[in-house]
């Protein structure tokens, strides 16, 4: 059981509640915001196979992060080893550093705080085979919420932040796992907010979803930057260039270039690759 | 545009020839079980009654009723469960959730697949060795419980076992990714979708060891006993030895009475099994995802 008290163990940023940043202007981020994660010299391999080498970057509070690169790039290992997923994973080894809020997560005792702190969502939906009511009040549960008033504040809070609750409103004890493709990808993300998350991890949540429902998720991201960090990785350039603030580029399992996401797409690279891949000449 | 070729008509008729070659092994399946439930019912149908199921043998087991021998396999069967559902159900959370793949994991899989094709004789030879003798519980229910127990086991782990894989991965990942432990993730979402089948598979389990014989005939089943058992230290009547022995070891015995006896233990296994099938199909109405 993860308590409160032993999620304490990692300190809560400055900056992690709502009030610190404006509600109204999305603020621009500068150099100096502080860096809500930052990985240095991170080496991911399969059984001795490579995956991705050498990967150092920093995360700032409060951004979009996006990350394109076509399949194989090694995206999704990747965000597997920012909330040590990896260790479910036999035979993958990562080497280097990841700090969290400065914290070094190798070294953490309670690995399960810092994967409540994170909110993952997966390319293909995964509705628990639980309740609507259920798949949103189950992170509130694990951390101890018993009182059916707060999980029932939870439970609507985070659909209507999902831009579910109204369809879903008058059927919140049908199965989650029977929802529709789009509902059950939103589902996935009201899940991921019931964890009150600092961190956000959407993994090409688009892959199943129709065009309507991801700009409403896209909507969604957008508001939500304002209360949290949020690394989405896309196969979908255009997505990149609507959403992340800063994006890198991965290839073949090296991190080829980061920068602000309006100089990318303006050609501004370091690398010809990146606009290569940008302009869709491969990939 | 449509018209039929003659590879068409050839096509045709080679599909149909194969559909009746299957659907006559289909029947031939169930011919056995008709025979034998229609032969059952013909010759010892007469003697069923409340009186003969709630009354003990007379006349030296010639005459009268089956009560203690359907009280012990009850008696028997219940207590075996008790020990290996919670042993089972446990063996194989922990090798399906818990247990990597690496040698330590395949080598019990191997003993778990060795000890089901272990004879139930030699089960019976063991129960004797381990239980009666040298924990010294005589031959008692107690030994021949343990002895149907471990004989079942490897059924209720690979039943669980099963179940448990049928539950997609996904579906723990989500939870581990929210920062469930694995016993969390096991507690919610893995048991709940889990539990339909392993109660299949340990409905499937009682009616295999209502049948067994081997077994309990040296651990715990006695051949006559004028009272019902009082402790799980007693010996108790069965309803499989019983059978054994009217319909070899007694002369005198009214032809009727072993096709009754078989009639009621074949019924009480069928029992079983049906509710075995009603849950599947309870299951598949149920689908989650």
């Amino acid at each position: 059981m993860v308590t409160m008290a032993t999620a304490q163990s990692i300190p809560e940023s400055p900056a992690s509640d709502s009030e610190s940043t404006g509600a109204s202007e999305p603020r621009r981020l500068s150099e100096t915001t502080p860096a809500k994660l930052a990985v240095k010299d991170l080496t991911i391999s399969y059984a001795g196979t490579p995956a991705l080498s050498d990967v150092s970057l920093d995360v700032r509070e409060h951004e979009i992060f996006g990350i394109i690169g076509p399949a194989n790039a090694g995206k999704t290992s990747f965000l597997k080893c920012l909330n040590l997923m990896n260790t479910f994973t036999a035979g993958m080894e990562v080497e280097g550093q990841i700090l969290f809020n400065g914290l070094d997560t190798h070294r953490l005792k309670n690995v399960y705080a810092l994967r409540s702190r994170i909110g993952v969502v997966f390319p293909l939906p995964v509705g628990l085979p639980l309740t609507i009511y259920e798949n949103v009040a189950l992170s509130p549960r694990l951390r101890g919420v018993k009182n059916k008033a707060d999980l029932d504040v939870v439970v609507e809070r985070c659909l209507t932040r999902a831009a579910l609750w109204d369809e879903v409103k008058d059927r919140l004890n049908s199965l989650g796992s029977l929802l529709s493709g789009g509902q059950q990808q939103r589902l996935t993300i009201a899940r991921a907010l019931s964890q009150e998350p600092e961190l956000l991890m959407l993994d090409e949540f688009s892959i199943a979803v129709d065009p309507v429902t991801t700009m409403r998720i896209e909507e969604v991201l957008m508001e939500l930057r304002s209360e949290m960090t949020i690394i989405l990785v896309t196969n979908l350039v255009q997505q990149a260039r609507r959403l992340a603030d800063r994006t890198a580029f991965f290839l073949e399992g090296k991190c080829v270039e980061i920068g602000e996401t309006g100089a990318l797409f303006e050609g501004n690279v370091q690398d010809q690759r990146t606009s290569d891949y940008i302009e869709g000449k491969f990939g | 545009m449509f018209e039929e070729s003659a590879l068409n008509a050839r096509n045709k008729k080679i599909q149909l020839l194969w559909r009746t070659l299957f659907l006559v092994m289909t029947l031939l399946l169930i011919l056995p079980v008709l025979v034998i439930l229609g032969t059952l019912i013909a010759k010892g149908g007469s003697v069923i009654s409340m009186e003969f199921l709630f009354t003990y043998p007379t006349d030296g087991m010639t005459a009268g009723g089956i009560f203690p021998a359907l009280f012990g396999t009850v008696w028997l069967v219940s207590l075996a469960l008790l020990i290996s559902v919670p042993l089972g159900v446990a063996a194989a959370i922990y090798l399906s959730e818990y247990a990597g793949e690496n040698w330590f994991s395949r080598l019990i899989n191997l003993a778990i697949i060795n000890l089901a094709g272990v004879p139930s004789i030699v089960h019976a030879l063991f129960g004797v060795g381990a239980f009666v003798v040298f924990f010294g519980f005589g031959t008692s229910i107690l030994a021949a419980s343990l002895t149907l127990a471990i004989m079942t086991l490897p059924v209720v782990i690979v039943a669980t076992k099963e179940s448990l894989d049928a539950v997609p991965l996904a579906f723990r990942e989500a939870c581990w990714n929210m920062g469930a432990t694995r016993w969390q993730t096991i507690r919610k979402v893995v048991l709940p979708n889990a539990i339909s089948g392993i109660l299949t598979g340990v409905i499937l389990e009682v009616s295999r060891t209502t049948g067994e014989t081997a077994p309990i005939m040296f651990t715990g089943a006695a051949f006559f006993l004028p009272f019902l058992p009082e402790s799980v230290f007693d010996q108790t009547m069965a309803m499989s030895l019983h059978l054994f022995v009217v319909a070899t070891q007694v002369p005198g015995v009214p032809d009727a009475l072993p096709y009754g006896v078989a009639l009621v233990l074949v019924s009480m296994v069928l029992i079983m099994n049906s509710i075995s099938i009603g849950f599947r199909v309870y299951l598949r109405g149920q689908k989650k995802w």
